[in-house]
This record gives structure tokens, C-alpha cells and sequence, in this order.
């Protein structure tokens, strides 16, 4: 902290009241209705509630549609996050290393990060469309009959696709600002000490971007776990029906829909659980981080 | 010097025909990584210049054809949704207000903490920092059910307020202001002191536009940021007259679901770019900008 | 009566540490004062205290006839100049002069025309249209100055001013600014580390050790009466000679190595005392009476360096360039009146 500051005593206090007053109508209280909420069953029509302890959890972990559900998230976490991360990485070598073109192909490789999921949901209802989509078509081509919203697999590969497709340019731009940040002496010392162009990049780039990487890590996980909420509502096309959907969609069906105010709430604290973790996760890499620069 | 750069010809030249093949590969992937990004919204494009019927018999269409102005017409300015009462623009001129308002507000708000906390002697400073942080351990997706009901129950559905000040609180903002404070020199604060300054007339002069760069990159990504909003959007608004664009993608994709008559993908996909030219434009025309801001921030 | 008055003034951190012992001391107008000690000695807290950056912990302290305890650093009448400069990067030359005078109302037509006065003096009317980054760091400080002078203060503060410039800048600049603060007539209050600032530039130095004031004194007094052993061997570059041995009695002193150097007072008998000898107060002399052996002959150019024993203490000393010496013994004897003594515990001058 400072060592010269201003003595003041209200206006400190004012100027973080508009913050904190956001942060307990819209965090805390929603958050504390969400755990007050999951240790009771709502009357179906809103007359009363009761008590029920930890049933609604136990509810969960006995429901195989959950552990369904939460296999899917599992699943489709660890396909967009590995694929997304590996296709910038490789982009992003190959960026830094060519030197005509650099810049018009950092524009092209990142601009998608613009573009809302809800909006790619759409592109891709229309790509995997069954009439008219190209994907569609060139998967008929191939002998396939792929049918987005009625086979479980194909919608969960379309909402796999364009996630990765909206998530490889942020991953691009950290992996790329990450390798232009390596000290050239280093690598001009790695050029002399190492011929092989290869093992050059896993013995010397690879290790001094790991901090990147492991930071991505834990972005992109948050990202598979959250942000897809818009892409996967546009691509089940608001019918869930047998459609596969991550634990974040599950709450939103579940709690619009449904009426399982207990239920919803107890999947919710589930979720805020998930997020502690990934923070604390994320908090010691940052240390670590801090510690390798 | 001379005699290394003229003796071993023989060397040189396999060594340069070795790179050119790898540089020629190192832009085949490129072009690749390039096309995959791109081709989704050429097609988007192309298919945006056809006539419905058309798209629908044939697919989506890798050529264009003349509808473009017809169909971008359309979803600017053609009545749509199921009341009839929202037009393309209306939603563009609603998305511009929930990305300016929630940018403006997140940089105002988290710039007012940062300095309270950076250059103030208070006693709870630590105490609101971590209040603020814990903002980062409930994002709205876990919280979307009782969120709702708060809302609701103050009545803020359907209004521009209930749209934008509860996601104001930004934890990042705060960290990177209050980053970036504490990286400004003391003795600033020093010299401004004995200049007459107090802390108004120091945040004004000084420290705001120290901060130029700074905010303008943060404003660029939470501009992006909050144009690209659709939970809450989708949550707060069921008046049609104040959806956003971004909300407005939910309907279409409604309406072509519902099947009862053959879908427009020429207006939608129209749509769809309007949707993304604005956020796709500041990001591209400030990239530097937004690249230094988005990997400082996230840091 | 004094610009600046201190009285049983200390400064105490609320995690205990006491930066600032109680001390008492007094400005006379238009004086030099140079505050100088190694780091962490509390010489730029004292300075801060006076600034108004720091509360004071206990004492008082007057600016003319004010007692300025809890009046705000702008209320103060002082004008800082920062190590770092501490200029508005945003703000151009003109601006970061001005900025003072606007915060505290003065009428335009007064500050364009202060400006520009203070920017004839210091040789910047060419550059009042740039921002700090496009000028030199010789030019920085002079901004730094201007930005002081502008204000016409009471005291001038200036915190290691100096210490961000090359050698031979700061040469320049030592002599700019006292040439200054001499036409301006300021009571001036300078911090350094530097012992050579210190004595060029200070009507009195303050010589601060552990947040103690060790000595205040003429440059002179402090070089040649260095009132303790830290005092001696901060100032002067090779710093004064200390041999530790017993006084004898009978106006000498035993070395522990083993001879016996006459010294001008006399010595309690088996005393402890260090015996303080400055490198130039030496001289080569064949039948001197101090021997001293020669292990290394450092050539400066305008002068010699001999590093050696002496009773198997290290001992040094200073020779013009026209003495010619090689390594190996040699007999010394000392300039009268260069005899330090001090008191071997404590350290104080007996």
C-alpha cells in the first residue's frame, strides 16, 4: 500500500458505498437466498416452505439425470478447453515466428473473441442445420446422417465446434502476448545451446509459457463452465428435451422451468463450490506466477 | 566478418531452402487457423443475400446473391419478435446503451474503489477489497434463480436499471485500477499535495488522466463485454421493446424452432452480423489497445 | 528569529519503529542546511516531517512564527523538490509549473508571468510546451526547480535531488543550484546521501546516524572535528583512519599492534581510545616517527593512494602526484593538530 495517502474519513466511505451496495443486493443477497433456499422443498405453489435439510443435495447426487448432466459438463469442459488451448497454442507459435503478415494474421485470428455466443450458437444452428446446413452436408457426403437437436452426440459435437471456435482467440492472444514476452536473450541463448528447432520450444518456450498456460487452464474451464451458456441455449434451441446441456443450464431449465426452487438452489451452491475451487486453484498459480518472473 | 559471410556458400544454401519450406508450412497453418475462424462468417454473409425460400431448398449459400439489401432491410427495420413492436434498430440502439452504460458504469465505479483503497488511510480497506473480490466466487450463472427473484421483487424487471446496475460490481476492474494506482509513483502524490491538491482535485488532474490508456482498453473489452450480455438480458427482459440485439437472437432462434412456417435464415443471419459488427469494429480498429487491456486485466 | 525551529521533535511508526529520535534545532533565513547520513538514517523522514508528508510523533516545529504540527503540506509555505522529480507526465513544462500556483488561485495573468521568469532562470523558456518525457534528466530537475521556485516559499525542500543524474551532470547541477538558492535567497533544506553534495553545497551539515543527529556543523568543522567516530569515517572520501590502542598517560597512545603515536592531549592511562588520522593529514616523512608498511600504491592521477599496516591495522594514506613511492616500509609522520581521538566504547570525541 501507500505510504502517502489522504486523511479523509467520508469520502473513502463514499466513494466505495455504490460498489458495495451492488455487491450485497446482487451478490451476497441472491447468493444467500440460493443457500438458504437449498436446505428447503418450495410448495409447488408457492404457499410456504419446509424444511428438509441436506435432501435436496442427497436428491442430486442419487438423480442419474444429474450425474448425467454433470458428466456431459465434464466432458465437454475437457474437449473445449484441450482443444481450444492446443489449436492457439499452435497458432500462436506459428504467429510469432513468421514475420510477413504477423499482424494481418493476429486481426484474423482474433477478432472472433468479439462475437457474442449466442450469435456463433446461432451461425452454428445454421451450419448444422439438417435442411440446409453445410456441416450437415458435408457430413451426408461422407455417409453420415448427422442430426443437430435429435441425436445426442451430434448436437453435443456442434456445441464442442463452436465453442472452440469462440474460445481459441482469447487463448490466441494470451499465448501470443505470452511468447512475445520471452527475453530474445534467452532464446537467442537456447538458438546457440540447441539446434533442434523442436525440442528448443518444449525444453525452453514451453516451460517459460507455462505460466500462461496454466492460467488459460483455469480460464478456460470457467469459460466451458459458464460462458456457453448462450451458445448451448441457441443450439438445443430452448427444447432440452434429450438434448445433452452442462450443470449451468441445468440450474437455469430447472429453476425456470421446473419449479424446483429447492433443487435449483441446491445445484446453484453445487456450482458456487465449483467456482471457490477454481479460485483458489487460480489464486496459488498466480502466486506461483508471480514467483517464475 | 567478411570471410564468414562469403565462405561457406555451400552451407548457406540448403539452410535457406529448409527455411522456406518451413516458413511456407508456418502460413499454411495460419491460413488454416484463419480459415476456420473466418468461413462461418463468410457464409453467414453470403447466405444473408439470399432469399429465404431459396435458402431453404438449396442451403446455405457460399455465393452472393442480390438479396443482401432486402434482407439486412429487414432485420433493421421490419416489425419482428411476437408482439410486432421491435425492430433490428431498436435493439441495435438497446445494445448500445447496456455496452456504453455498463462499461461507463463498471470503470466509474471500480475507479472510485480502487483510489479509496489505494490512497486512503482506512480502516476496512482490506475488509471492502475482499468484498470485492469475492464477487469473482459468484458470477450470475450460479446465482441466476435468486438473482432473478431480487430483481423481481424490487420491481426492476423490464427497465434499463434492472438491466445494467446489477452487473456493475467488477472485481477485475477494481484490481487492475488498484493495480495500476499502486504503480503510480508516490511521490506524485507527494508533489501534488504540496501543489494545493486534495484528493478531488488530485483524481481529477492527475490520476484520471494518468489512467487514459488504461481506461480506454477496459472500456474496449467491457464495451465488448456487456454488448455480448444474454443471460441477464434474457433473464430481466421480456418486453420486446427492451431487448438487446444479443436477446434478440433468442427469439429468432425461437421462431425457427417453432417450424410453423419456413424459416428466414437470410434476415436472421443479417441479424447475426449486425449483432457482431459493432463489438468485431472497436476490437479490431483499437487492437492494440484491447490486447494490452485484456492481458493485463486477466492477469 | 529561525525560518524553521524543531523542538524535541521524533517520529515513531505505529509498528514501533522510531525513525526520528527527539531533536531540537534551529533554520537561520537564507541558510543551506544539508541533512546527511547512509540510508535508513532518518534524514529523509525528518525532511518529509517538515514537508508535512509525515505526522510528527511528538515535539514541535515552527516555519517563521507558525507552528506547523498539523497544518496540511499546501498550507505550509514550502516548495519539494523529488528524487524522482515527481513531474505530471501529462502536463507539459508550463503546465507542471503552473499547476501550484492555479490550485491556489492565483490570477492568470500573475502565473504566466511567474513562469516565465522562473523559466528564464533556469533556462527552460525553449522547452515550456514539452511534456517531461521528451526532455532530458538534466532537464527534468530543472523543471523539478521551477516548479519549486515559481512559488516563492518560505523553505525549499529538496529530497536527493541529485541522486538520479550522471556524475557529471550532478556536478553541474550542485553548482546551479547553490548558485541559485544563493540569488533567491531561500532557506533551503537538502538531503543526501552523498558526503561530497554535503560538504560543496551546505552553509551547515546535519550528519544523521540511526536517527540520531550525530553532529550539525560548518563543512569544515565536520571534516576536521568530526564530534564522533561516525562522523569521521562517513565524511571524507578515503574516510579517516581508526586505530584502535590504549592511551598511555603521558600523551601517547598504544596501538595494538604495538607502537606508541604521540598525540597532542593526554590520555587517561589504558583508556580504549581509536585514534583518528585522515588519510592527507599524513605525510611521507624519513625520519618520521610512525612506521608503516606499503601494500598497494592506487594511482588517482591527481593524487596517490598507499594502502598498508600500520601495527597491523589498515591504514591509509594520501600523497600529491610528485611523491614518488613503491610498496614496502615506510615512515610516516602526521600534520599537527590532525590528531583525532575518540572514545573506543561510545564513540564520541574526547
Amino acid at each position: 500500500m501507500k505510504r502517502a495517502r489522504f486523511d479523509h474519513r467520508l469520502l473513502p466511505v463514499m466513494l466505495l458505498v455504490p460498489q458495495l451496495t451492488i455487491i450485497a443486493i446482487f451478490f451476497y443477497w441472491p447468493a444467500w437466498n440460493a443457500v438458504h433456499s437449498s436446505f428447503y422443498l418450495q410448495d409447488p405453489f408457492g404457499f410456504g416452505s419446509q424444511f428438509v435439510g441436506m435432501d435436496n443435495y442427497t436428491r442430486l447426487w442419487t438423480s442419474s439425470e444429474y450425474m448425467r448432466v454433470a458428466r456431459f459438463t465434464l466432458v465437454f469442459t475437457l474437449l473445449v478447453t484441450g482443444l481450444s488451448l492446443g489449436l492457439a497454442l499452435l497458432l500462436a507459435v506459428k504467429a510469432d515466428k513468421v514475420i510477413r503478415g504477423a499482424r494481418t494474421y493476429r486481426t484474423l485470428l482474433m477478432w472472433v473473441y468479439a462475437v457474442a455466443p449466442p450469435v456463433a450458437g446461432l451461425i452454428g444452428v445454421a451450419l448444422f442445420d439438417q435442411n440446409i446446413g453445410a456441416i450437415t452436408d458435408l457430413f451426408a457426403a461422407l455417409g453420415y446422417d448427422y442430426r443437430l437437436g435429435v441425436s445426442y452426440s451430434d448436437t453435443a459435437l456442434a456445441m464442442v465446434v463452436v465453442s472452440v471456435w469462440i474460445q481459441t482467440p482469447v487463448n490466441f492472444i494470451f499465448f501470443l502476448s505470452g511468447l512475445q514476452s520471452i527475453p530474445k536473450p534467452v532464446l537467442e541463448a537456447a538458438r546457440i545451446d540447441n539446434p533442434s528447432g523442436f525440442r528448443r520450444f518444449w525444453e525452453v518456450t514451453f516451460p517459460l509459457l507455462a505460466p500462461t498456460a496454466f492460467f488459460l487452464l483455469i480460464i478456460n474451464i470457467t469459460y466451458s463452465l459458464f460462458d456457453t451458456f448462450g451458445i448451448i441455449d441457441t443450439l438445443v434451441k430452448n427444447n432440452p428435451a434429450s438434448n445433452p446441456m452442462t450443470l449451468v443450464y441445468k440450474v437455469f431449465i430447472d429453476g425456470f422451468r421446473g419449479n424446483d426452487i429447492g433443487g435449483s438452489a441446491a445445484q446453484s451452491v453445487v456450482l458456487m463450490v465449483l467456482v471457490l475451487i477454481l479460485t483458489v486453484f487460480q489464486f496459488r498459480l498466480l502466486e506461483r506466477r508471480i514467483h517464475y518472473t | 566478418m567478411t570471410a564468414t559471410d562469403t565462405a561457406p556458400v555451400s552451407a548457406v544454401t540448403p539452410r535457406r531452402r529448409r527455411l522456406k519450406l518451413e516458413t511456407v508450412l508456418d502460413h499454411a497453418v495460419l491460413i488454416c487457423g484463419a480459415l476456420f475462424m473466418l468461413t462461418p462468417i463468410f457464409l453467414a454473409l453470403t447466405t444473408a443475400s439470399h432469399d429465404k425460400v431459396l435458402i431453404q431448398r438449396e442451403g446455405l449459400q457460399w455465393a452472393f446473391g442480390s438479396e443482401t439489401l432486402t434482407n439486412f432491410n429487414a432485420a433493421m427495420f421490419e416489425p419482428g419478435g411476437f408482439t410486432g413492436d421491435i425492430t433490428g434498430a431498436t435493439m441495435l440502439m438497446n445494445s448500445f446503451i447496456l455496452g456504453v452504460g455498463f462499461a461507463v458504469g463498471k470503470i466509474i465505479l471500480s475507479m472510485m474503489a480502487a483510489y479509496a483503497i489505494v490512497y486512503f488511510r482506512l480502516r476496512f480497506a482490506t475488509l471492502a477489497f475482499w468484498v470485492i473480490f469475492t464477487t469473482l466466487l459468484l458470477p450470475l450463472e450460479v446465482r441466476i434463480v435468486p438473482s432473478y427473484e431480487v430483481i423481481q421483487g424490487m420491481g426492476l424487471t423490464n427497465s434499463y436499471t434492472g438491466l445494467i446496475v446489477p452487473l456493475l460490481a467488477s472485481a477485475t476492474g477494481t484490481f487492475f485500477f488498484r493495480q495500476f494506482f499502486m504503480s503510480v509513483p508516490e511521490e506524485l502524490v507527494e508533489a501534488a499535495r504540496i501543489d494545493g491538491a486534495g484528493p478531488f482535485k488530485f483524481f481529477v488532474d492527475i490520476l484520471v488522466p494518468l489512467s487514459r490508456t488504461m481506461i480506454a482498453a477496459i472500456f474496449i473489452i467491457m464495451f465488448v463485454y456487456g454488448w455480448n450480455q444474454y443471460l441477464w438480458p434474457t433473464l430481466i427482459t421480456t418486453e420486446e421493446s427492451l431487448f438487446t440485439l444479443v436477446r434478440g437472437i433468442r427469439q429468432i432462434v425461437q421462431a425457427i424452432a417453432e417450424g410453423s412456417e419456413i424459416p428466414d435464415y437470410g434476415r436472421a443471419m443479417a441479424l447475426a452480423l449486425i449483432a457482431m459488427i459493432p463489438p468485431v469494429a472497436i476490437v479490431v480498429t483499437f487492437q492494440s489497445w484491447f490486447v494490452k487491456g485484456l492481458t493485463e486485466t486477466d492477469k | 528569529m529561525a525560518q524553521l525551529s524543531v523542538t524535541d521533535l521524533s517520529k515513531t511508526y505505529p509498528n514501533g519503529f522510531t525513525a526520528v529520535h527527539p531533536c531540537s534545532f534551529e533554520i537561520e533565513p537564507g541558510e543551506f542546511v544539508v541533512l546527511v547520513g547512509p540510508s535508513g538514517c532518518g534524514k529523509s523522514t525528518l525532511l518529509r516531517m517538515i514537508a508535512g508528508l509525515e505526522e510528527i510523533t511528538t515535539g514541535e516545529m515552527r516555519i517563521g512564527d507558525r507552528v506547523v504540527n498539523d497544518v496540511d503540506p499546501a498550507h505550509r509555505d514550502i516548495a519539494m523538490v523529488f528524487q524522482n522529480y515527481a513531474l505530471y507526465p501529462h502536463m507539459t513544462v508550463r503546465k507542471n509549473i503552473a499547476y501550484g500556483l492555479r490550485n491556489r488561485k492565483v490570477p492568470a495573468g500573475e502565473i504566466a508571468q511567474r513562469v516565465t521568469q522562473a523559466a528564464e532562470m533556469l533556462n527552460l523558456t525553449d522547452y515550456l510546451d514539452r511534456r517531461p518525457s521528451q526532455l532530458s534528466g538534466g532537464q527534468r530537475q530543472r523543471v523539478a526547480m521551477g516548479r519549486a521556485i515559481v512559488r516563492d516559499p518560505a523553505l525549499f525542500l529538496f529530497d536527493e535531488p541529485l541522486s538520479n543524474l550522471d556524475a557529471k551532470l550532478r556536478n553541474q547541477m550542485r553548482i546551479e543550484i547553490r548558485a541559485l538558492q544563493r540569488r533567491l535567497g531561500v532557506t533551503s533544506v537538502y538531503v543526501t546521501h552523498d558526503q561530497v553534495e554535503a560538504m560543496t553545497m551546505a552553509d551547515r551539515i546535519f550528519v544523521l546516524n540511526d536517527g540520531r543527529i550525530e553532529q550539525i556543523g560548518t563543512p569544515s568543522e565536520i571534516y576536521h572535528r568530526p564530534a564522533s567516530t561516525f562522523v569521521a569515517s562517513f565524511m571524507g572520501a578515503p574516510p579517516m583512519n581508526l586505530l584502535s590502542g590504549r592511551g598511555t598517560g603521558n600523551g601517547a597512545v598504544a596501538l595494538d599492534g604495538g607502537q606508541a603515536v604521540p598525540v597532542p592531549l593526554d590520555t587517561e592511562s589504558n583508556r580504549p581510545v581509536l585514534l583518528g588520522l585522515r588519510p592527507e593529514d599524513m605525510a611521507l616523512d624519513g625520519a618520521g616517527p610512525i612506521a608503516f608498511d606499503i601494500e598497494i600504491v592506487e594511482e588517482l592521477g591527481a593524487h596517490r593512494l598507499l594502502h598498508g599496516r600500520l601495527s597491523e591495522q589498515p591504514f591509509t594514506v594520501s600523497v600529491s602526484k610528485d611523491t614518488e613511492v613503491g610498496t614496502g616500509p615506510a615512515r610516516l609522520s602526521a600534520r599537527p593538530g590532525a590528531v583525532n581521538l575518540f572514545c573506543a566504547e561510545k564513540g564520541h570525541r574526547l
